[in-house]
């Protein structure tokens, strides 16, 4: 359904796209990773017809986008990177506008307009100007903009970057929905749980060449499986812990003095734990806290890139629970930055 | 849809988008409506009072060349209009949509003849009552209006081109000036084209403003009976068709130029 071959963009000295490939099946959803600048929201631009690539092609519904853009616009639905709407217009007066634009009927551009804004909680703020939305608001309006025409090949570039947790709980709702009923998607996103969560594959790119790709967990599995992550009470009790976690880790435990933690790959989940904290307990170990976690797509990205996926440090996730999060239910607070000894330092190498 | 129709309809609705953007900042529309009003004060009390035409009334005589000059000054508002609407958001939606090239600039030139119209009546307005008259039927003198209009129109694809090609509403005001001052100055507008020197009197004579401002004047009965005949130029003579031929002129230049450098200046 959507399909690039040897996708190049240069920007003078900056090149942009580096020979893309990608394929997004109909009906699948494509998520498609990359640090700042990586060039994704040069691939969407390239799919929605907005700009013209230096070499490659780039189809959409079987059509070309180069030769035919008019066809291709026909079918697609795009929500860019920066909401494109009308400031001075009504919620609704841009989204009839949109529908007319699309070559709807009077009639039918209103009722799809009145549709969309319930479909986006906006209906009380439908009549006002976009000038007085929140950023948020502009962004769901922009969303809306993008179905309106039903389309059946969808383009999003970071469709929640400034949504609220609700507001993004809400959309991936929409979002499935819509993938349900068939449409082919292909979403950008700074936020991995969200490809996680509604990517069938996920394609990570740096500067305009793919460094990774397939379905999350075979993503996670490159990374590595469980780890056991635990923090004693003192530092003498290090040399026993790690005797202890070595009987049941499946590979090296590693030992962080500083922190007095250890870090040791296993196989077998909770049991393991459970193992581990009897093993800990005979010892006389003082366990601070024990967790079981397994890799996200947080080290997946950091260990490809070589950088943090933007806005994980500050915008936080979502609570529906933390991707791949705490295992077997313990109480995990210093896990969640997610800082395994061999990522930390890949980390470091990258800030230099 | 047949792609003229297209245009239409699509131009139809990005003109009523423009036009909803003039009833919500209201600003904009007063101060296009001020300098109107102030050029006809200005020109008819400060020149008006001060000039002699040969035995006439130079405040009649000038009307017409202000409602010319108004309207071209106007059309720097469709380039500025264009040059801000790509410098947002709203384009790239627009340039994603299955909807015809050139409605974008189709709607803002349609917008303009709204804002080009208000700003005829109240120039009519205020002529009137500072003692313009029309001097032969009514009908006439809406001739005239009109080809006012279509004169404004033809030349606001002019400046929506310069819109395009600079991309900034403030170097579009600039440039402006430098362009439309000469073009309604070395005229007949204000001063009788016959009293200029000889090289500016031939670019005077076959200036379509000077046609449509001498078209302007005979609709409106606004020529001086007792001034020296209207000079024997063809423009002159046949002011309305030689108006008219310019109109489409501009037209088939600029509207093709304009829509190439839309295209050319959205796909980069
Ligand atoms: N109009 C432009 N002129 C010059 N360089 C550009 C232009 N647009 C993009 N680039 C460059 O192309 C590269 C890819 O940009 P792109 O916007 O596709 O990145 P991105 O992956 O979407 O990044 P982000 O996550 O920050 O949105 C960047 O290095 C950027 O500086
Ligand atoms: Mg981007």
């Amino acid at each position: 359904m959507i399909r690039a071959r040897g996708l190049v963009k240069r920007y003078g000295s900056v090149t942009a796209l580096d020979g893309l490939d990608l394929r997004v099946p109909e009906g699948r959803v494509l998520g498609l990773l990359g640090p700042n600048g990586a060039g994704k929201t040069t691939a969407v631009r390239i799919f929605t017809t907005l700009l013209v690539p230096d070499a490659g092609s780039a189809e959409v519904a079987g059509l070309d986008v180069r030769t035919d853009p008019q066809v291709v616009r026909t079918r697609i639905g795009l929500s860019g990177q920066y909401a494109a709407v009308d400031e001075h217009l009504t919620g609704f007066e841009n989204l009839d506008m949109v529908a007319r634009l699309y070559g709807l009927g009077r009639r039918r551009s209103k009722a799809r307009s009145r549709e969309l804004l319930e479909l986006f909680d906006l209906a009380d703020a439908g009549h006002r100007p976009v000038k007085t939305y929140s950023g948020g608001m502009r962004r769901r309006l922009d969303l809306a903009a993008a179905l309106v025409a039903e389309p059946s090949v969808l383009f999003l570039d970071e469709p929640t970057t400034g949504l609220d947790p609700r507001s993004r709980i809400d959309l991936w709702g929409v979002i499935r929905d819509l993938v349900a009923g068939g449409t082919t998607l292909l979403l950008t996103t700074q936020y991995l749980e969200e490809a996680d969560r509604l990517a069938d594959t996920i394609v990570v790119i740096d500067h305009g060449r793919i460094i990774a790709e397939g379905a999350a967990d075979e993503l996670k599995a490159q990374v590595g499986g469980e780890r056991v992550e635990l923090v004693v009470g003192s530092g003498s009790d290090l040399a026993v812990a790690r005797t202890a976690l070595a009987e049941l880790a499946s590979g090296d435990v590693q030992v962080d003095e500083h922190a007095r933690r250890l870090t040791a790959p296993v196989h077998g989940g909770a049991g393991v734990l459970m193992g581990v904290l009897r093993l800990l307990d005979t010892a006389g170990v003082v366990v601070l806290d024990v967790g079981l976690r397994r890799p996200t797509l947080d080290d997946v990205f950091l260990q490809l890139t070589g950088h943090a996926a933007e806005g994980q440090a500050d915008e936080g996730q979502v609570d529906e629970g933390q991707a791949g999060g705490p295992g077997a239910g313990i109480p995990t607070a210093p896990h969640l930055d997610g800082d395994a000894p061999t990522i930390r330092d890949e980390e470091k190498e990258a800030v230099r | 849809m047949n792609p003229v129709l297209r245009t239409f309809a699509d131009g139809a609705v990005v003109a009523k988008r423009n036009l909803i953007k003039i009833k919500r900042v209201p600003d904009i529309l007063v101060w296009t409506l001020m300098s109107p009003i102030m050029f006809v004060l200005l020109f008819a009390y400060v020149f008006g009072s001060s000039i002699d035409v040969p035995g006439g009334n130079y405040r009649e005589f000038l009307i017409a060349g202000i409602f010319a000059q108004t309207v071209i000054f106007g059309a720097t508002f469709t380039g500025a209009g264009l040059a801000e609407d790509m410098q947002k958001g709203v384009i790239d939606r627009f340039r994603s949509l299955p909807m015809s090239r050139s409605a974008v600039l189709f709607g803002r030139t349609a917008s303009d003849i709204v804002t080009n119209l208000l700003s005829i009546g109240v120039m009519a307005a205020t002529g009137l009552l500072v003692g313009w008259r029309v001097r032969t039927s009514p009908w006439e003198a809406l001739g005239g209006l009109l080809l006012l209009l279509v004169f404004a129109y033809a030349f606001s694809w002019v400046m929506a081109y310069v819109g395009l090609l600079v991309r900034s509403p403030e170097v579009v005001n600039n440039a402006s000036f430098m362009v439309i001052f000469p073009f309604t100055f070395i005229a007949n507008t204000f001063v009788p084209s016959e009293n200029l020197p000889s090289v500016l009197r031939a670019i005077a004579q076959w200036n379509p403003v000077s046609s449509v401002v001498q078209a302007c004047r005979e609709l409106f009965g606004n020529i001086n009976p007792m001034a020296a005949a209207t000079p024997d130029v063809w423009s002159l003579q046949h002011p309305v068709l030689y108006t008219l031929i310019w109109s489409g002129v501009i037209v088939a230049v600029f509207v093709p130029l304009a829509v190439r450098q839309y295209k050319r200046s959205t796909s980069h």
